[in-house]
């Protein structure tokens, strides 16, 4: 069993096809083992490795398949992948050779053949496979058995319809009651497949079904132990009940060694959550889910990326999970650049007024790194965790300025636009340290920075002495600028007139502003607010000054998370590509299926409430597959997907607001609404400004996203 | 697909020599090589790259097989082309390479890589990189991003297993052999059954012939590839049946300028070399306070093993309700289970020595970064080696053995050269690396192994117990 290493890589060489055509003729003779043979083929494989298209050598290479040496069927079979589809008209001859292998005592070669047909997607293949198919599923052995059930899944996407007039999709059904673990695991992932297709059947398990999955769980390998708690999505609780015993069978996955299956545990205990009602159990499962999340940050680098990814959603939903490790997602000196950039994150979420000082002396130790996004983005958490936090508050400030103090460009512009945002949160606290962002104006090149230090001259200029000679400075290049600049040069410049009124350099300069706005500037938006203003100084001075000079809400950091509907529905995808990009699979994958809750007795009631639906639209005509067992009562289809009257809470605008604090202040719902691991926060959903994704602009400018430029494409 | 960065970086090189030649005539190297501002070259090559694009875009090089198609079809209609030449067109437009090369350009190519998953319109690709390698999966749908990598991780150590080490001359010379191996534990995307022990059963560098002969034989191979126990063969014998168990714990630390401890948790992992024949039922026990506790032994070194992940041999529902471990282990070397603890008894901090005096430490090495403008150092050291390795920016001072409790220090001058240029440092901290044997930071203690098989036979145990840092504990400064 010693494996000699292999000295192959001389095949590495471009080869003609009539040479390759001449020594596959020549080694027909005298070829004692087959060896020659062997050589001429690896070589072709080799060419094929390359790219180089080896299509022609179609009739030369499939004779080769009587020849009983495993190795060379499973290279002519590999050639027969490869080219077989664009060699239709030929392909007959190799179906007499399948069909011989099919019945083949060996159950290896018989599972070799059915999973090489599978792959061919010509009529004239699957036309016999499918007669081989049947037998197939059925037979002696749960090799074959296993692989015919990933088989009815490529048969399925070669003709979907010719897979359900054969019945393969019932019969399919009918191996997950098989008594092998690996093909019931199979067999669920097959059908998995099926059913996630926009015109694929609707696979939905009930508590029978379930419970026998869960118990070839302990059996199947790792990863059919991720295919089989995967599919307990597809099973909506009834009663609160079935969802408590079904999560206590499951916990237990939380213990396994690979990381996916944990994750993937973890997916399901989050869902079943959704339909429980022991609050006890709820929290002992938070309590479970913590550590093992912890131990996978001991992994590869690209699986913490994923973890850390998704404990980030986790902990927005759950914030018991995790809440006292901040120290754990301390970066290292050596983490990859995403794996910091994903632990800053959580670092910012997991800060509290506890463990502030720890978080902040991190994030000064981050602001001295090299990699500039790092460094930004550590920056601007800092900011972040002053208004957040405000035991910490006085502490943030004073490392923003000593981070000023270094003069590095980028920093200081990050400074900056943070600072912008403290002064809103705390009014009347920090102006003292305006004179020193002013004396680094110099050093502010970007259009945010720039924009947010003008924000703050304006805005304070009744205590900047030298406000109006600033503010003629930097209108020197307003022609120049971006809009985001110009917008708030005119709106900082209105404000000074209104402070300073009586100067005449501030009724010149506002003058100049309003006449470029509204005369030389060729953007609307521009120009309708320079009219805005023009007028309304026209009109009533005092006025026009109480409107732009008056109190601004305080802005806050606790709605800065994403709404409950939208995370109960991404925490469906754990685990997932969806909850790398945090975007629901169908925003960005073509022909992807989304998901969402499904409504039942036992689902929570606030989740109810925030649930939000999908338009599963071009449904053909749903055939239904019941599981095995017991007849499920019959349900309507539509309702199932969540089509329920659904209060449009999502609104953001302050009429809403109302609606927000009934719903989520507990009192009301008495002991139905028993899920307050999520606090909304009442005052945030009336704050216009609440949504801090735009007052912190450029903070998610690194967040993984997919490309969609097709560009490439 | 085994592009390296090199390749830019070659062309620039010979442009520069065309461009200057009064540099190129001037230069000490043979090829006549110019020396250039590394900063230049890296943004020559950026543009390079990026004319690459420009050049591939605009004569619409269409990467994706499927979107031609229809044009194909649709063109060949309009000309009523004959069969054959609409046929040969479409073949033209067949790039099997395509996805490669999109990775190649998107990736490979691409100094500044900020994400192990790149998605570039519906299709998403997962990369995992060993050496100069690297192994992609490529996917149009929402996969399990978890799954993905773990199975690209087994993919790699199933590699290493069956070459000893995986790079680019081993994938070459075992592509078959590569093939044969991704169509078994791969079926459709789905991962399926990849335990070494079994692979190696049927999947060989020897030829098999497809006879009756080996009929009986793989029917026995695929009743444990689908089996409960996938892990074993059922046929093992040993004529001295015994079982080694290393527990090994990797000490994490970071401690900040000031000597206070950022953080410290230990990795452990327990491992194991199973030699026993037939099918044995083993049993383990550690120092597990939730057992220890109810016996009411009033131990005090019990260690919670709440936080612990077990190799899938292991009965986790058993361990769930009885807390027994419990399995039948895969024939030869195994991780039985990882355990992160993050509160660690004794503080490992200060120097490593705050073990107990009669251990010590062994392999000490500590690496102390320079500045990059560092010409030598002068270093005066108590026990041990220092010197500076220039390539690296660093000092290295090896000890071989440290006594516990002891305390030593270091002290050195470095000099510094005046440069124009001035580089970013972007001070590493401080990185300790060392042994200890016979002790666990975490207190984790073996308490027996038990061994039970039908034929009943004497087998022998080893434990070994090893602390050690590499590369995880470090001190800023």
């Amino acid at each position: 069993m010693a494996s000699q290493a292999g000295q192959d890589a001389k095949f590495f060489q471009r080869g003609k096809i009539q040479e390759f055509r001449a020594e596959l003729h020549a080694a027909e003779s005298k070829d004692k083992k087959f060896v020659k043979r062997k050589t001429v083929l690896k070589k072709i494989v080799a060419n094929i490795t390359m790219g180089n298209d080896m299509s022609p050598l179609f009739t030369d290479v499939v004779q080769c398949l009587g020849i009983p040496l495993l190795e060379i069927k499973k290279m002519v079979y590999l050639f027969l992948v490869c080219y077989g589809r664009s060699k239709a008209e030929q392909i007959h001859l190799v179906i007499p050779s399948f069909l011989q292998d099919c019945n083949d005592r060996n159950p290896l070669v018989r599972a070799l053949a059915i999973r090489t047909m599978s792959y061919i997607p010509i009529p004239v293949v699957t036309e016999s496979l499918t007669e081989q198919l049947r037998h197939c599923l059925k037979d002696r052995d749960p090799y074959v058995r296993k692989t015919a059930a990933i088989c009815v899944a490529k048969l399925y996407t070669a003709d979907p319809r010719k897979a359900e007039k054969g019945g393969f999709v019932e019969m399919l059904r009918d191996l997950l009651l098989d008594a092998n673990a690996t093909v019931v695991s199979n067999a669920v992932a097959a059908l998995s497949e099926i059913g996630d297709r926009q015109d694929g059947v609707i696979f939905k398990l009930n508590l029978t079904v379930a419970n026998k999955l869960l118990a070839a769980l302990s059996e199947s390998s790792e990863w059919g132990q991720i295919y089989i708690l995967d599919s307990l999505l597809r099973y909506v609780p009834e009663r609160h009940s079935d969802a408590e015993l079904m999560a206590e069978r499951v916990i237990v996955q939380l213990g396994h060694a690979n990381s996916a299956v944990v994750l993937t545990a973890i997916k399901v205990l989050l869902y079943l959550m959704n339909y429980m009602e022991n609050r006890r159990l709820m929290d002992y499962i938070c309590k479970k889910m913590g550590p093992p999340l912890v131990t996978i940050l001991s992994s590869g680098p690209e699986v913490q990326y994923v973890a850390l990814r998704n404990i980030l959603l986790i902990i927005q939903r759950r914030p018991n999970v995790l809440k006292n490790d901040v120290k754990v997602f301390f970066c290292k000196y050596n983490d990859p650049i995403y794996v910091k950039l994903a632990k800053l994150e959580i670092m910012y979420r997991l800060a509290r007024e506890e463990n502030a000082r720890e978080v902040l002396a991190e994030l000064q130790e981050y602001a001295s790194e090299v990699d500039v996004d790092f460094v930004r983005k550590a920056v601007r958490s800092i900011g972040r965790l002053a208004i957040k936090v405000e035991a910490a508050a006085d502490d943030c400030i004073k490392a923003l300025l000593d981070l000023i103090e270094t003069k590095v460009t980028y920093v200081v512009q990050e400074a900056v636009i943070v600072i912008k945002d403290v002064f809103r949160r705390y009014p009347g606290k920090y102006e003292g340290i305006i004179p020193v962002l002013c004396e680094n104006f110099d050093a502010l090149d970007e259009p945010e920075s720039k924009a947010a230090m003008i924000w703050i001259v304006g805005q304070f200029a009744d205590r900047i002495d030298n406000a109006d000679e600033l503010m003629d400075d930097l209108t020197f290049t307003f022609m120049d600028e971006p809009v985001e600049v110009q917008l708030a040069l005119l709106s900082a410049s209105v404000k000074l007139f209104v402070y300073k009124s009586q100067s005449e350099t501030s009724k010149a300069l506002v003058h100049k502003v309003l006449k470029w706005a509204t005369e030389e500037v060729d953007n609307p938006d521009l120009r309708d607010r320079g009219f805005m203003y023009w007028r309304m100084l026209a009109i009533n001075p005092a006025v026009a000054g109480e409107i732009v000079l008056a109190e601004k809400p305080a802005i806050t950091t606790d709605s800065d998370r994403m709404d409950r509907g939208a995370l109960d529905q991404l925490l469906l995808h754990t685990g997932t590509l969806g909850s790398i990009y945090h975007k629901n699979p169908e925003t960005f994958i073509r022909n992807a299926g989304g998901k969402a809750l499904a409504d039942s007795p036992a689902l929570n009631p606030l989740s109810r409430q925030v649930l939000v639906p999908i338009a599963r639209s071009n449904l053909p005509t749903a055939v239904q597959i019941p599981g095995p067992g017991p007849p499920e009562p019959p349900k309507d289809a539509p309702e199932a997907l969540g089509v329920k009257p659904i209060l449009p809470i999502h609104g953001g605008s302050g009429s809403d607001s109302d609606l927000i604090d009934a719903s989520s202040s507990g009192d009301h719902n008495g002991d139905e609404d028993n899920d307050e691991d999520y606090i909304a926060s009442p005052s945030g959903a009336g704050d216009p400004y609440a949504n801090l994704g735009g007052a912190f602009g450029g903070y998610t400018t690194d967040e993984p996203k997919p490309h969609t430029d097709d560009l490439l494409f | 697909m085994h592009d390296t960065l090199k390749k830019p970086r070659e062309i620039i090189m010979v442009s520069y020599a065309v461009r200057f030649p009064e540099l190129a005539a001037k230069s000490k190297s043979v090829a006549g090589e110019v020396d250039m501002d590394p900063a230049t070259v890296e943004h020559d090559r950026q543009r390079l790259l990026a004319v690459e694009r420009l050049i591939l875009e605009t004569i619409c090089f269409n990467f994706t097989s499927k979107m031609p198609f229809p044009y194909v079809i649709k063109v060949g209609r309009a000309f009523s082309a004959t069969k054959k030449l609409t046929k040969l067109a479409w073949r033209l437009a067949i790039d099997r390479r395509s996805i490669a090369d999109v990775f190649r350009i998107q990736v490979v190519s691409n100094s500044d890589v900020r994400s192990p998953i790149v998605t570039l319109g519906s299709t998403s690709f997962f990369h995992v990189r060993v050496n100069n390698l690297y192994i992609v999966a490529v996917t149009k749908c929402n996969a399990n991003a978890a799954l993905v990598f773990e199975y690209c991780y087994r993919f790699i150590s199933i590699a290493k297993s069956y070459f000893g080490k995986v790079d680019e001359e081993a994938v070459k010379n075992n592509f078959v052999l590569i093939y044969e191996l991704i169509d078994e534990i791969n079926d459709f995307g789905y991962p399926q059954n990849s335990e070494i022990d079994t692979l190696k059963t049927y999947i060989t560098t020897e030829s098999i012939m497809s006879s009756a002969a080996a009929v009986e034989e793989s029917s026995k191979i695929t009743t444990q590839a689908t089996g409960a126990t996938s892990w074993r063969r059922a046929d093992v014998k040993y004529k001295k049946n015994e079982a080694f168990v290393d527990v090994v714990e990797t000490v994490n630390l970071s401690m900040s300028a000031k000597g206070t401890v950022l953080r410290a948790d230990v990795d452990g992992h327990i491992l194991m070399r199973a030699y026993l024949s037939g099918t044995p039922e083993c049993k383990f026990g550690l120092n597990d306070k939730l057992v220890i506790d109810k016996n009411e032994r009033g131990m005090g070194d019990a260690v919670e093993l709440d936080d612990c992940r077990f190799h899938q041999c292991v009965r986790l529902d058993e361990f769930d309700s009885t807390r027994t471990i419990s399995f039948i282990p895969p024939d030869g070397e195994f991780e039985l289970m990882k355990q992160v603890s993050i509160n660690v008894k004794r503080e490992t901090a200060n120097t490593c020595t705050n073990f107990n005096n009669k251990l010590s430490a062994t392999n000490v090495v500590i690496r102390i970064p320079t500045p990059l403008n560092t010409t030598s150092v002068d270093c005066k050291v108590p026990s041990g080696k220092a010197k500076y390795v220039p390539a690296e920016n660093v000092v290295v001072w090896k000890i071989p053995r440290i006594q516990g409790g002891a305390e030593m220090t270091f002290s050195g001058t470095a000099q510094l050269t005046s440069t124009t240029n001035r580089q970013v440092w972007a001070r590493p901290p401080i990185d300790v690396d060392f042994q200890v044997l016979m002790f666990t930071s975490s207190g984790l203690i073996v308490r027996f192994l038990k061994v039970f098989e039908k034929s009943n036979y004497h087998s022998i145990k080893w434990v070994r117990y090893l602390t050690k840092a590499s590369g995880s504990y470090q001190v800023r400064f």
